[in-house]
This record gives structure tokens, C-alpha cells and sequence, in this order.
């Protein structure tokens, strides 16, 4: 019964980093029509900006101002970089991004050096929140839950009741219309995108000391946030929401699983000691996401809810 | 800008696709508050004309909006100077309300233009009752009064018309004629892109005709219905 309730808890969270992430990445593909291969490097940067914010001020400080240096960083590129870019169509775009994202690693790893920084969670929510079952549960992860589903309302708020948000959801799917009605839509452009990198690295600030904080944390949180935005639907947020969800209910039950295939395969045969039976099924967590990616494609290539084919 | 200088410039408009040369050295004039009808056959470039001025179509020639060249500006930033424009294609905002569409046109929340959005649904009582249905489900001549009176909310000082009653039933066709007359009553200036002789002649103060990609004949609505040469050779099907 725990293990269902810390991992239900765990998975809910992890879910909602992983939203965190793919909203931005989701709303620059419904803006741009390209994936943008940056954005979880986007994320590592908001841990890093993070780090050496808590070297000098606090966490709190960190937490307000470095989503702000990273969203600003991600206006320029969008400035300076891709609109340039953009004139010579959707694979130089790609190419760009791609670029962008060694780009951001190489850096990394010159500023803050290869190995993992000690970027901790702040003492003030460094203690267990409740106990259940004789298990603690920190308070950390609460906090995480919380920020997330303040984001989740802010950005629902933003996009469906305000003109702004009515302004931008126009843009994305009627570009031309918008900017024949007195609106600057490069300048919506340049914002939604500075925002979508802001979230992400909102998502690296309470998730860099929650995971780990080093010049990896782009390169492996980069492709399950592709496979959430694919399975999701290209360009849809609900969809984003319920696949980022899945993805960490998914992950998390599995890695909790404390069984393997013979387990499960006895009745055939398959004893503990066997190469096949001794596979831990907690083991086939990492793989879950792109199975379910590869499923996805073949059952219904428009993703949960979007209505482009990939 | 004084009321004797043209509102809308077009010197030597050409206009291109691919190698096709759709626009070949238009030219007209609509002064303020004026009502200007382009008619013409199909494919004869009328929609083009209105394109390239709004730049969806890379025009080459000279387009001047109240004395200022606009070639090359940002869509946005010839709104902005009052120049509204209302395509062909109703591009309504489908997944959002009637209201909604309508809050979209405003370009300024703080300033006060001739209408707002309760007069806009008390114009058209289809309008009012569906205020809060998405717009997606409005029939085509509902469509074309949203797009219409999105375009007004910005408070334009001309509106470009594009077709507006295509595909339209006879009765509706009428219901948008009323509308357009009533967007002229309020001294907002007109370019009305049109096939239909009927709605153009109503209310038109002036009628261009196009020819090959450029205008053939010019004149009042009165002057023009003595011309049976112009009718026939340039509109009649």
C-alpha cells in the first residue's frame, strides 16, 4: 500500500517537472513548427543559474531570478538567432537548435566544470513533511508539487483568460489574421518563446537539486520530454499534461516494482538464475518511455491529442 | 493629411507568382470616408490588389496609406496606422467565442474607437445571441459579419473588404450589403473587392474595373451605368 502511495506521489511529480518542460517546448513547436533541440539545455541552465544564485544569495532569490535570466536568454536566441535563421526554412531551424544545444553543454561544462555541482535542496525544506506506513516523506517533494501546479494554473489562467492569452493562442494557429488586427506577433513570437525556456528553467531550478545538477542532466532529460510532447500530440498542451503525467506515474511504478521476469515467467519455465529471468523489471524503466514512443507511432501517429501527424 | 489628398495611394502597383505577372501597374486612389468598389472578372487580380497593399503579397510599385509608404511594413504596423483588412477567406478564430474573436480586434484596450463590442452584437442579433458559441460554428454569412466587425474593433480609418459576399445566400448577401453601408455612414473609408454589380453599386461612391491585371475604367457608380461597353467587355460572364 505504500509503495502504491509514495510511488503514486513521486510519479505525480516527476510528471509534473516533465510538463513543466514539454509546455514550453509544446507551445514553441505549435508557434514555430520546429522541435527545439535546446530545450532541456535550457533546463540545465536554470539549475546552473540556480547553483551559483544559492552560492552567494538564496534559493528563494534563485528560484524567482533564475527562470527570468533563463526566459531573457531564450528571447535573444529567438531575437538574434532563429528569426534569422527562420528565412531558410524548418531543417536549418532544426540545425540550429541542434547546434545550440552542444553549444550550451560546451559551455557548461567550461563555466561549471564536467562533474556535478552540489546544488542542494534549501535547509528550510530539507525535513519530512508526514510519515506514513513508518515511511517519511520530504517536504522538498511537496514544495515541487506545489510550484508545479502553480505554474499548471498560471499558464491555464494566462493562455485562457486573458486577451494576452487569447492574443497568443491566435498567433500560434493564425499568424497572418493577428498581425492584419494591430498585433506584433514576432514580438508574441519572441515572448512565447522566451517564456517556453523560462518554464524550463524554472523546472531546472526545483529540479536540479531534487535529480542531480552536472553537464548530463540536458542529454537525458532532453529526449523523454521529445517523447512527451510526441506522445502528447505535436503542439498540444493537454496532451503534454496527460503524457508527462503517464510518462512519471509510469516510470516511477516501475522503478518501484521489486520483482523480476521469473517472477512473473515461472509457469514457463524461467527460474531466477536464467539470463531472462534474472532481468529486473525495475531495470526496464529507462526504456518505458521510448516503447511507448514507438507504440505510439504506429497506433495513432498524431500523438493522445494533437491533430498533426508527426 | 487634408481631406482633399488620397486617403490610399496606389501608383504602379505590379505584383508576381512564381513568374506569372498577376499585377500590372495598378493605380488608384480612395480619399477619406470615400467608398471605392474594384470590380472585375475572376482571376483578373482584384484579390491580389488587395493583398499586395496589406503585403501578403510582395507588391513592387508605390503604396502610400495617409502620405506615409507602407510597402514593406509589418502587417501589425499597417493596422496601426488605421488600415484594417478584412480577407477573402472569413479567417475567424474558429476555436474561440464570438466575444472572444471580437476582443482580438481590439488593438488598443485603453483607447476608445468608434465601436465596441456591445454595439458590434447590437448591429446583429445573430451576432448578440451567439455572443458566447465558438465561432467555428457560425454559418458562412455569420462568419463574414464576425470577420467584418473584428476588423472594426481596431477603429480603422479604412477598411479593405475582400469578397465579401462570395458564396453567400441572396438574403445574406443584403444583411452584409446593410453592414458595409452602415461602416460607411460612420465615416470609415472603404475598399470593397467585389464581383457582385448589385452591393458594389449601392453603395460604392466610386467603381475601378480591372482588366489584365491592371484598372481598365474608372468613375461613379452613375457614370458607370451608362457604360453597357465597359459591362460587357471587362465584367459580364
Amino acid at each position: 500500500m505504500e509503495t502504491i502511495l509514495f510511488s503514486l506521489l513521486n510519479g505525480v511529480i516527476y510528471g509534473l517537472l516533465l510538463f513543466m518542460l514539454s509546455s514550453g517546448l509544446t507551445l514553441i513547436f505549435s508557434m514555430m513548427g520546429i522541435l527545439n533541440f535546446a530545450h532541456a539545455s535550457f533546463y540545465m541552465l536554470g539549475a546552473y543559474f540556480a547553483f551559483s544564485f544559492t552560492q552567494v544569495t538564496s534559493f528563494w532569490f534563485a528560484l524567482i531570478f533564475a527562470p527570468i535570466l533563463v526566459g531573457l536568454l531564450g528571447a535573444l536566441v529567438e531575437r538574434w538567432g532563429l528569426r534569422s535563421v527562420h528565412q531558410h526554412g524548418h531543417v536549418a531551424e532544426l540545425l540550429f537548435t541542434f547546434g545550440l544545444a552542444y553549444l550550451i553543454d560546451e559551455v557548461v561544462k567550461i563555466v561549471w566544470g564536467k562533474n556535478a555541482v552540489d546544488y542542494r535542496v534549501p535547509e528550510s525544506l530539507d525535513f519530512p513533511l508526514f510519515e506514513l506506513f513508518g515511511a517519511q516523506y520530504p517536504a522538498y517533494r511537496m514544495f515541487i508539487l506545489v510550484v508545479a501546479v502553480g505554474m499548471l494554473v498560471a499558464l491555464w489562467y494566462l493562455l485562457k483568460r486573458t486577451r494576452i492569452g487569447l492574443i497568443i493562442q491566435a498567433a500560434l494557429t493564425h499568424p497572418h489574421m493577428v498581425g492584419h488586427l494591430g498585433h506584433n506577433v514576432p514580438r508574441i513570437f519572441m515572448a512565447v518563446f522566451g517564456a517556453g525556456c523560462a518554464l524550463a528553467g524554472l523546472a531546472g531550478v526545483i529540479g536540479g537539486n531534487y535529480l542531480v545538477t552536472d553537464p548530463a542532466m540536458a542529454a537525458f532529460m532532453g529526449p523523454i520530454v521529445f517523447v512527451v510532447v510526441v506522445i502528447g500530440g505535436l503542439g498540444s498542451l493537454e496532451g503534454a499534461f496527460i503524457a508527462s503525467l503517464l510518462l512519471g506515474l509510469l516510470q516511477t511504478f516501475a522503478i518501484s516494482i521489486d520483482a523480476n521476469f521469473s517472477d512473473f515467467l515461472g509457469w514457463a519455465g524461467v527460474t531466477a538464475t536464467s539470463e531472462l529471468g534474472s532481468i529486473s523489471i525495475s531495470s526496464l524503466a529507462p526504456m518505458l518511455p521510448f516503447l511507448l514512443l514507438v507504440l505510439i507511432l504506429i497506433v495513432k501517429p498524431t500523438g493522445l491529442m494533437g491533430d498533426r501527424e508527426v | 493629411m487634408s481631406a482633399t489628398e488620397p486617403m490610399l495611394k496606389v501608383e504602379d502597383l505590379h505584383a508576381y507568382y512564381g513568374k506569372s505577372h498577376v499585377l500590372q501597374g495598378v493605380d488608384l486612389e480612395i480619399m477619406p470616408g470615400e467608398v471605392v468598389a474594384l470590380l472585375g472578372r475572376n482571376g483578373v487580380g482584384r484579390s491580389t490588389t488587395a493583398k499586395a497593399i496589406m503585403g501578403e503579397v510582395a507588391p513592387q510599385g508605390r503604396v502610400t496609406f495617409k502620405g506615409q509608404p507602407i510597402s514593406g511594413m509589418e502587417s501589425h504596423q499597417i493596422a496601426r496606422l488605421g488600415l484594417g483588412y478584412v480577407p477573402e477567406n472569413r479567417d475567424i478564430f474558429p476555436m474561440m467565442t464570438v466575444r472572444e474573436n471580437l476582443i482580438l480586434g481590439i488593438k488598443n484596450m485603453r483607447a476608445t474607437g468608434r465601436w465596441n463590442i456591445d454595439d458590434m452584437l447590437d448591429m446583429f442579433p445573430n451576432l448578440k445571441t451567439r455572443a458566447d458559441t465558438l465561432a467555428g460554428v457560425l454559418s458562412g454569412g455569420e462568419k463574414q459579419m464576425l470577420t467584418i466587425c473584428r476588423t472594426l474593433m481596431g477603429d480603422p480609418d479604412l477598411v479593405i473588404i475582400d469578397e465579401p459576399t462570395e458564396g453567400l445566400a441572396p438574403k445574406i448577401v443584403h444583411q452584409v450589403g446593410d453592414l458595409i453601408a452602415t461602416i460607411a455612414k460612420a465615416g470609415v473609408a472603404i475598399l470593397l473587392v467585389e464581383q457582385k454589380l448589385s452591393i458594389a453599386l449601392r453603395i460604392a461612391d466610386k467603381v475601378y474595373v480591372m482588366g489584365h491585371g491592371n484598372i481598365v475604367y474608372s468613375g461613379t457608380p452613375k457614370e458607370f451605368l451608362e457604360r453597357d461597353d465597359v459591362r460587357r467587355e471587362w465584367l459580364e460572364v
